[in-house]
């Protein structure tokens, strides 16, 4: 078994993606803290417990506010936290399926097999990117 | 340029990297196990809203189950503070001298995180 071959050093893929995920990190940390800090701002203090704000902490969606006792919901469903969920699957998800990416390419080496599984990988990244999105528009 | 490291399976396993070795080892692990559990929870949760799908309710209650929860909760505060401690020795490379170290800090941050979630999850699970 051979490892990848290590690419030039330049601006090419594997350098934007390392950067990507380092990047995509402090996006999910802002994120996280974004929705902790604004569910204190907002009625978690006293309506919600504390199962329930560490849910919404990793993914702001309606439905994981479900079983709380927040009694005016206009702050916490709205268009804005629509935005976030956004940014937090396309974060996420990259970040993740890259990820995978990265430790797939390390097994594989560089052979016939390498674009086949980008296509299948990217493929993934799609469709799994797709689904969370609709989930996100349609809560 | 090509690096072409041929080792094989067991005298890699010989190899006694230490703290950063298994750091490296556990942030791939738990990165790859998220990328499952949390895409399963992302096709699950669209089946229970679209179709109100029992396939999708029956992944959803392995996810939410206690014990599931728990090594989730592991893998998830490992990998992002894990995360944030490579960012930072590469942001100053200068510190990688420090790296050893800087493992023992990341555990000093990861325990008492997840205790808080220990305590939690426990605490609604058994009834305490």
């Amino acid at each position: 078994m051979s490892s990848r071959t290590v690419a030039k050093r330049g601006f090419n893929l594997d350098y934007m993606m390392w950067l990507f995920m380092r990047l995509s990190a402090l996006a999910l940390y802002t994120i996280g803290l974004t929705g902790l800090i604004a569910a204190f701002v907002m009625s978690a203090r006293t309506q919600t417990d504390i199962s329930t704000l560490i849910r919404w902490t990793f993914f702001p969606n309606p439905s994981h506010i479900i079983s709380s006792d927040i009694i005016n919901l206009d702050s916490w469903i709205n268009s804005f936290w629509q935005v976030m969920q956004m940014l937090a699957v396309f974060f996420g998800v990259t970040h993740g399926i890259n990820g995978l990416r990265i430790v797939v390419e390390d097994f594989i080496g560089s052979n016939w097999w390498r674009p086949i599984w980008r296509g299948f990988i990217f493929i993934l990244w799609l469709f799994i990117l797709l689904v969370a999105v609709y989930v996100v528009l349609a809560s | 340029m090509a690096l072409n490291r041929k080792v094989g399976f067991f005298k890699g396993l010989k190899y006694k990297g230490g703290g950063p070795m298994w750091a490296w080892i556990l942030h791939r692990l738990s990165g790859l196990a998220m990328v499952f559990f949390v895409g399963s929870h992302i096709i699950a949760g669209f089946l229970t809203q679209q179709f109100g799908s029992d396939v999708g309710i029956a992944i959803n209650i392995v996810y939410e189950n206690w014990i599931f929860q728990l090594v989730l909760f592991f893998l998830v505060i490992f990998h992002a503070v894990n995360g944030l401690r490579v960012t930072l020795l590469d942001l100053w490379p200068a510190l990688l001298e420090y790296q050893r170290e800087s493992i023992w800090l990341e555990w000093l941050v990861i325990i008492p995180l997840y205790v808080l979630i220990l305590f939690t999850v426990l605490k609604s699970a058994l009834g305490l």
